[in-house]
């Protein structure tokens, strides 16, 4: 599984996600093959080094440490990574409203 | 009459309570399933494995994390079990959680390994989340003020609760071609959508007085919107049971297991027609028996103590009290006006508890909230709760001295909004910022809508109004039934939204109708807001958008939305 946004290409740059087993928790493959909790720690990669990135994932999927493993487009910014999608960008920052815990405040 | 201990119900229950038997199979689900989730942590499960298995309890992975949906019984639950779910929100979530269109509560940052400890919480207060997923017969729901309103013709909750203990582990319908939803109403008025419904239920009584269904099959929502067909008019009820078992048998052997999107029992309907689907189920009811099926007076009449009406007081000249009180403070009085309905027994009334606030996430409350709202139960209403499919909660039975007090109590806990059934009172899924299944964004668009929708009714006073959101086709928000209904979309990888106008859930049920090119995230609320400008400018004193709507037909609202593009 993938996501592709329009107009991206086998080279262009992706990160490898998935949701951690234990918790459920969003993740991003980082240096090392570690899971990381932040896109920010995400390791960025394109080409061989994607499908190499995202053999490590299904390598950790299998080894049931995370589930749903797949790669994510991203595009290189002066103050990042950045996800493409709106669905990425919510998986990296949370929901975009206020929890209802500030709305009750 | 030989009694049944086991459906003997305690003094003033008003829930369906657990026996024995109820809580030692609970006990042991749960420890099946935790012993499941320590074998899927441990590896010995994959989650091709793992996953039918968490789903049957209630447990999805979405975007952030699990999901727990827990089963609220056809929207019923006591005092004690609200704060049992706010503890559960506080201890193992993240201190909230979302009341649903189908009367069930989802706790969205649960964890695996938690799990089986918060089944065991729910277990605790006679709750659980077994089929609030699958394809299994899910929650049946029903009217939000069964057996306090005055037009009621039977308790929809004795058979509710019937059919729960019917269709719960059924083994025959375990694994049925698709979800199936039932509802079950008791009055003639349709407050809960029925006809968007695998099976709606209708109760009657004929000349002698006895009980019986009106049922309607085939209705349901998402990419393919069918309202249900009446195929029988009234069916006695010994034969109920028998009948519901028919329809699921047909369904069950028929229904397209193969197409997802056509497995629904709303196509297996249409395909054959009414007729042709009620053929097979009159052919099936030829070839079963009629005894072990039949639904025995004193089983009924054993259920329905449960639900024994609370020990009401006297009216004691509480409406000419709550007059003089509504006349005191025009704030109490738009919040009586619009968020209490009549009751049955003089000088009380159902309070709707809005979890609507202008500008805020439809259907979620803070655990302090939930705590509020069972301690008001508690105080004012029998210790008794409803969760509505309009995603509020509802005091079924307040004595109208009470109603101030409430009122108080509640704007202290932020619950105080006057909005029932109004504009602000919208209906949303979770949609793209919770949902893995979801392609826009929900509450976001909503929390727009509402403070646009807010300014307008303030000026021009716009009344009854329904807008519903969904973030994807599979219209978990009813947007297929709205006045006004908002479909989340994904255009060339952007989020979009379809706006549909004229639908309607209740008896005078309708499918939406498309208006137009869908609207961009930043265009859809100020989209909303020209449509309700349209409907100001040509409304007739006294008509609803509705009512509007259905007179003037798309063609003004059209223009007012598309014409400078």
């Amino acid at each position: 599984m993938s996501t592709k946004a329009k107009g991206r290409t086998a080279t262009s740059p992706v990160v490898i996600t998935a949701n951690r087993l234990i918790d459920g928790q969003v993740v991003w493959l980082g240096t090392g093959n570690a899971w990381m909790e932040s896109l920010l720690q995400a390791r960025v990669v394109a080409g061989d080094a994607a499908a190499e990135a995202l053999a490590a994932g299904q390598a950790a999927e299998r080894a049931q440490q995370v589930v749903g493993v797949y790669a994510a487009d991203v595009a290189l910014t002066p103050q990042g990574v950045r996800a493409l999608s709106q669905k990425e960008r919510i998986r990296a920052g949370g929901p975009s409203t206020v929890t209802p815990l500030a709305q009750a405040a | 009459m030989p009694e049944a201990p086991f459906l003997r119900p305690p003094q003033h229950a008003r829930t369906y309570r657990y026996d024995a038997v109820d809580r030692e199979f609970l006990a042991e689900r749960i420890a099946e399933f935790r012993g499941q989730v320590q074998r899927r942590l441990a590896g010995a499960l994959t989650e091709d494995e793992f996953k039918p298995l968490r789903l049957m309890n209630g447990l999805y992975l979405q975007l952030h994390a699990y999901m727990l949906r827990v089963a609220i019984p056809y929207g019923v639950l006591n005092a004690t079990q609200l704060r049992q779910l706010a503890y559960i929100a506080r201890r193992w979530d993240r201190g909230w959680g979302h009341f649903t269109t189908r009367q069930n509560i989802q706790f969205n940052w649960t964890k695996l390994v938690d799990t089986p400890e918060m089944l065991e919480a729910l277990a605790a207060v006679d709750m659980h989340a077994i089929q609030t997923s699958g394809n299994c017969i899910r929650n049946t729901t029903t009217d939000e003020f069964a057996g306090a309103a005055p037009d009621e013709v039977a308790d929809p909750r004795v058979y509710a609760e019937i059919l729960r203990q019917w269709s719960s582990l059924h083994p025959e319908f375990t694994w049925l071609p698709r979800k199936f939803k039932i509802a079950v109403r008791g009055a003639e008025e349709d407050r809960i959508a029925s006809r968007t419904h695998d099976v709606a239920v209708q109760l009657k009584r004929d000349a002698a007085g006895e009980v019986g269904f009106t049922i309607h099959v085939g209705g349901g929502m998402g990419r393919t919107p069918i309202l249900a067909q009446p195929i029988f008019d009234f069916v006695p009820e010994a034969e109920f049971l028998r009948t519901m078992e028919a329809i699921l048998r047909v369904y069950n052997a028929l229904g397209q297991r193969e197409n997802i999107y056509r497995a629904r029992i709303k196509i297996l309907v249409r395909d054959l027609g009414r007729d042709g689907f009620l053929e097979l189920v009159n052919a099936e009811l030829a070839r079963m028996p009629v005894e072990p099926y039949r639904l025995a007076p004193e089983i009924v009449q054993a259920i329905s103590a449960h639900f024994a009406p609370p020990p009401f007081a006297p009216a004691d000249g509480a409406a000419a009290a709550l007059e003089r009180a509504t006349a005191a403070d025009a704030e109490f009085a738009d919040w009586v006006r619009l968020n209490t309905r009549p009751h049955r027994q003089p000088g009380y009334a159902s309070a709707v508890i809005s979890l609507k606030p202008v500008g805020g996430i439809p259907g979620d409350a803070t655990a302090e909230q939930m705590e509020a709202v069972a301690e008001l139960a508690e105080r004012f209403g029998f210790g008794e709760l409803r969760v509505s499919h309009t995603q509020n909660l509802v005091l079924p039975h307040v004595h109208q001295k009470h109603l101030h007090a409430l009122w108080q109590g509640l704007r202290a806990a932020g619950l105080g909004t006057a909005n029932f059934g109004q504009g602000t009172d919208i209906i949303a899924c979770p949609g793209l910022d919770y949902c893995a299944l979801a392609n826009a964004r929900s509450i976001p668009i909503s929390q727009q809508i509402s403070e646009r929708v807010d300014a307008l009714d303030r000026a021009f006073a716009l009344g009854e109004l329904q807008i519903k959101i969904s973030g994807c086709i599979n219209a978990c928000g009813h947007h297929h039934v709205a006045h006004i209904g908002i479909l989340g979309v994904d255009k060339h990888g952007a989020e979009a939204y379809q706006i549909t106008l004229g639908g309607a859930p209740g008896n005078d049920a309708a499918i939406g109708e498309l208006i137009g090119p869908s609207f961009s995230y930043d265009d859809v609320a100020g989209a909303v807001e020209t449509i309700l400008r349209t409907h100001i400018a040509q409304r007739l004193p006294g008509e609803r958008f509705l009512d509007t709507y259905r007179r003037i037909g798309q063609a003004p609202f059209k223009e007012a939305l598309y014409a400078a593009a």
